[in-house]
């Protein structure tokens, strides 16, 4: 029997504005508990929340982003539920009209066992603005006391968030990691999140359900909550996949529910079931008026959106002339296209540039899991070093060793290769000398290459590069070498 | 002097007839008389309220005073004032200290003016008797068997007993309006957004509005011109040009179009009460308005939409008291939920819990479209009946309460008789339109006694100057809202 996994996302990703949605408490990251927690965040009475226009222009350009419609008119909602760090007692979010309407993401995935990727397309259900809740500390030991308490830090209370739901469009958790890593890289893109998935700026809620190959009724879905690694969501997309195919293929059947993927253990475990489940009591908020957006409005957030990943890969196919697999690759994030741009401006040749950075550098980068931020080679310096292949100072060869010493920060390009002595020898008469040389000390392979043998010529350029030390210009041996051949 | 508009008052401070230490302390000697029986105040701090006096006559000195320098000025216990105990009139928050200031406090204290003490009220503005407060119920001047109408009835009782120069009320269904009549003085709900609601804290937020209790016309204009103002923390706040609401107090009223609904003089109005209001227009006629005969048809629907929409924003605003950060939480509790349900159980009172369920119950799932939602519906059509009408007159008069005061205890077990109390009043809040109530005459009901009628003035969206000198007028040929309960009848004073 084969069976498919379909896939749903409910990204939270935390707006960055300097205040929360509702009021002008700072949204700054570990402060200490409780002292970015405003009359507003507190919820005392009599307070009233207003909405944060910074938080309006997120929305918006995550809607252009998406290329979806953005709504000229949308209603605040309050989801109305007891708990703790929620200090209102009810949730302002947005229910019936939501900011941003239907759009697309396309995604790049690996294709399983290939080196390649497949394209596809999520469609994008609606993106709605909302306020996080506080948190809750569990067992904190009062001083001397015997009983464990619960704390509550509201400094996270109120932090705009933009959440993002896409249609169950995902087949494997491949497709959902794709999609994860895309928006994630997309929302950092357009500067509306920082992506710091420790600090909870980017949390996915998936859903998951199984169904017959072939079948067009879903089954029934658990969510996973609040996954806060793409490994993590691997993990536990595959593990609730398994759960549930084994549990339908052993007679039983699944019950909707919220679950929770435990790290330790590699296991999903529900958490409620959907029975319990909470009614709302959804209700247009009446302390809030109608979110109004206009044509003007966009236009101007418009304005100060960079160019899109996918605007930008199509400008480097076409100016540059790279292939569409390496302009997607350097458009994966807004750092390596930053970085490719700068190389570019500094005078380097794209392709190399492209080859370079998605190469040695990509391999640095990850051999020590750094970001690429914290390259010790920037992009003017591998401009440099590039540069120095072009002008013939030297070979390819020779430059993986500069490279490497640059990595190593021990100097700049050129004087890294005055030290090694690695200038390369493009003087056609101190080759042609060598080439001498050479063909006199090999006479038996000149014999074969006569006969016919081509290796014979390969092993010749190989002979008078080893007698330059490396330093020879290859193509110009190769060259030069043929002229002697009479090739 | 406790009787003195505060026009004169204010002259007089200037004048240095008087300091506002002296003013204050004598409404202050009259509150330590008259307020254990009649309760009218929750909350009293004398020493903040001197030391504002104090700061109020320095700034008169300085030659900087404000029409309201200086002067006593109760505030309902629903706006919140830093220091102050800022009970709503509920057990929940009876030891809530407010950290912050209200708009409507701070633009008292901004222009000088005294804070003389927090006013009783239906426990979270939910009654129109004061009977539903924690603090216990609060007597009607004119009556001391009698209850003075709600929720803003310690206001009420307050400038009825000159227990204060003037006082703050709110109004979600009535609760300004109804207690002026059954008290006998002027009070006014602005139109909805005229006034900050934030601090006030929320009973109905697409209702609640703030709004003066006062002596006369002129009184209210002048509270008025301190309370109204854009708040950007509002943002149901209007931002429009600041008025002055006193401006046009001398204008005359010929050619003044009067509306009158037939649906506010049909059945269930009181027939002394019918009389009074029957005089009043009269009145108005001698003094050069026309009256036209107006329908709004949909008066009736307006209770039951009113009893959907509130407690659904109720329910919703009174989540917050959970116990969890302030306010009651029951000493024994077992686990989360159970000290959420014991709290909540032994901090809000009867009324209160039986709307938050009434709320709670239109806005559950599967009730939301055919309650809530067809609720909204009517409001619309509600409104509509106004614009119609305002096609045909510039304001609307009738009653502003169908009775006058009734007995305390009365109406407390029947919730529908209570209710009906504002069946002349709710439907201008779920319009969003101004109203007020200006003393009319009396009625003498079955014991004899005489009691206070107030007649119910109703404008266009931000006509509150216009209705406010039509007010005036009256006042100029009317003695009604000079008349003061004489309490030395009731063995006090």
């Amino acid at each position: 029997m084969e069976w498919e996994v379909v896939i749903g996302l409910e990204t939270h990703t935390q707006l960055q504005t300097n205040t929360k949605i509702f009021s002008g408490a700072s949204t700054a990251f570990g402060a200490e508990p409780n002292t970015q927690a405003c009359e507003v965040s507190i919820a005392l009475p009599g307070v009233l929340p207003v909405l944060n226009k910074e938080a309006v222009n997120c929305a918006i350009k995550f809607g252009l982003a998406i290329n979806a419609e953005i709504a000229p008119r949308s209603v605040f909602a309050r989801k109305n539920y007891f708990y703790p760090d929620l200090p209102k007692g009810y949730q302002i979010s947005q229910y019936e009209l939501p900011v941003v309407g239907k759009g697309v993401v396309t995604i790049q995935v690996p294709a399983v066992g290939k080196n390649e990727t497949y394209e596809k397309v999520i469609n994008i259900t609606r993106a709605h603005l909302e306020e996080d809740a506080g948190k809750s500390v569990h067992d904190l030991k009062s001083d001397g006391a015997v009983a464990s308490m619960s704390g509550i830090d509201l400094n996270r209370a109120g932090t705009p968030l933009l959440e993002i739901v896409t249609e169950p469009d995902m087949r494997s958790a491949a497709e959902a990691v794709a999609y994860a890593k895309k928006l994630h890289e997309l929302v950092q893109w357009i500067g509306i999140c920082d992506g710091n998935m420790q600090e909870g700026s980017f949390r996915c809620d998936v859903n998951v359900s199984v169904r017959k190959k072939g079948s067009d009724k879903l089954g029934t879905r658990r969510e996973i909550k609040n996954l806060n690694s793409f490994k993590f969501m691997t993990q536990a997309i595959e593990y609730e996949t398994r759960w549930q195919i084994e549990t339908l293929e052993d007679g039983g059947t699944i019950q909707q529910a919220t679950v929770l993927f435990n790290p330790d253990t590699g296991e999903t475990r529900a958490m409620r079931s959907k029975e319990e489940a909470n009614d709302y009591r959804y209700f247009p908020d009446p302390d809030l008026l109608p979110l109004e957006i206009t044509e003007a409005d966009k236009v101007r957030v418009k304005a100060q959106m960079p160019e899109l990943p996918e605007a930008m890969k199509a400008r480097f196919e076409a100016q540059f002339g790279l292939t569409g697999y390496d302009a997607a690759a350097l458009t994966a994030s807004r750092e390596l296209a930053d970085y490719f741009v700068a190389t570019v401006g500094a005078g380097a040749e794209a392709k190399p540039a492209a080859n370079w950075l998605m190469g040695a550098i990509s391999a640095k980068l990850n051999a020590e899991e750094k970001p690429l931020a914290d390259s010790p080679v920037g992009a003017v310096q591998l401009a440099g070093l590039l540069n120095r292949i072009t002008d013939n100072t030297i070979s390819n060869n020779a430059a993986k060793q500069v490279f490497e010493a640059m990595w190593n920060g021990e100097g700049e390009v050129d004087a890294i290769i005055e030290a090694k002595g690695l200038k390369q020898v493009s003087d056609t008469g101190a080759i042609e000398a060598i080439l001498d040389e050479v063909l006199a000390a090999n006479a038996a392979m000149v014999e074969e290459f006569k006969a016919g043998k081509e290796k014979a010529f390969n092993a010749l350029v190989g002979q008078a590069m080893k007698a330059s030390k490396g330093k020879a210009n290859p193509a110009q041996v190769n060259e030069l070498l043929k002229k002697k051949l009479g090739a | 002097m406790i009787n003195r508009s505060l026009k004169t008052l204010s002259q007089m401070l200037a004048e240095k007839q008087i300091s506002s230490v002296e003013l204050t302390q004598t409404f202050l000697n009259r509150i330590d008389a008259l307020n254990p029986i009649i309760n009218a105040y929750i909350a009293l701090d004398k020493e903040k309220t001197l030391a504002q006096a104090k700061a109020a006559d320095a700034r008169i000195a300085a030659g900087n005073a404000e029409p309201l320098t200086g002067i006593p000025i109760a505030q309902k216990d629903i706006f919140c004032a830093k220091g102050w105990q800022t009970t709503c009139g509920s057990k929940m928050l009876a030891n809530f200290i407010a950290p912050y200031d209200a708009h409507v406090i701070t633009q008292f204290d901004a222009v000088g003016a005294v804070n003389l003490g927090k006013t009783n009220m239906d426990e979270f503005a939910m009654g129109s008797s004061n009977e539903t407060s924690y603090f216990g119920g609060v007597k009607n001047p004119w009556d001391f068997t009698r209850v003075p109408g709600g929720s803003s009835g310690g206001s009420a009782a307050a400038v009825a007993a000159r227990l204060c120069a003037a006082a703050t009320g709110t109004d979600t269904g009535g609760s300004i309006r109804q207690p002026a009549s059954l008290c006998g003085f002027t009070g006014l709900k602005p139109t909805y957004g005229v006034v900050s609601r934030y601090g006030m804290i929320a009973f109905a937020s697409s209702l609640d509005q703030a709004g003066p209790m006062a002596k006369s016309a002129e009184d209210c204009a002048l509270m008025m011109n301190v309370m109204a103002g854009f708040d950007a923390r509002d943002s149901t706040s209007l931002n429009r040009e600041k008025e002055d609401y006193a401006r046009n107090l001398n204008k005359p009223l010929q050619g003044l179009k009067i509306g009158l609904p037939k649906e506010f003089f049909a059945e269930g109005l009181d027939a002394g009460v019918a009389a009074v209001i029957e005089t009043a227009i009269a009145e108005y006629k001698k003094l050069g308005a026309e009256i036209v005969e107006i329908s709004l048809p949909n008066t009736g629907l307006s209770i039951p939409v009113y009893y959907v929409l509130a407690p659904a924003e109720a329910s919703s605003n009174l989540s917050r008291y959970d116990g969890v950060r302030y306010g009651h939480r029951a000493e024994q509790y077992t686990d989360l939920m159970d000290m959420y349900c014991k709290s909540r159980a032994e901090g809000f009172g009867a009324e209160v819990k039986r709307r938050i369920l009434i709320g709670t119950y239109v806005l559950s799932a599967g009730y939301y479209d055919a309650y809530y939602l067809k609720a909204q519906q009517i409001r619309r059509l509600i409104v509509q009946d106004f614009v119609e009408a305002f096609k045909q007159c510039d304001v609307i008069m009738g009653p502003a309460a169908p009775s006058t005061a009734f007995k305390a205890g009365e109406k407390v077990d029947d919730p529908v008789a209570m209710y009906l109390q504002d069946i002349y009043t709710i439907s201008t809040n779920l319009a969003g339109l101004p109203g007020m109530s200006v003393p009319a005459g009396f009625s003498t009901g079955g014991d004899g006694k005489a009691l206070p009628v107030g007649l119910q003035i109703i404008g266009n969206y931000f006509d509150e100057a216009r209705m406010l000198n039509v007010a005036h007028q009256y006042q100029q040929v009317t003695d009604w809202h000079t008349r003061m309960p004489d309490l030395a009848a009731e063995g006090l004073a």
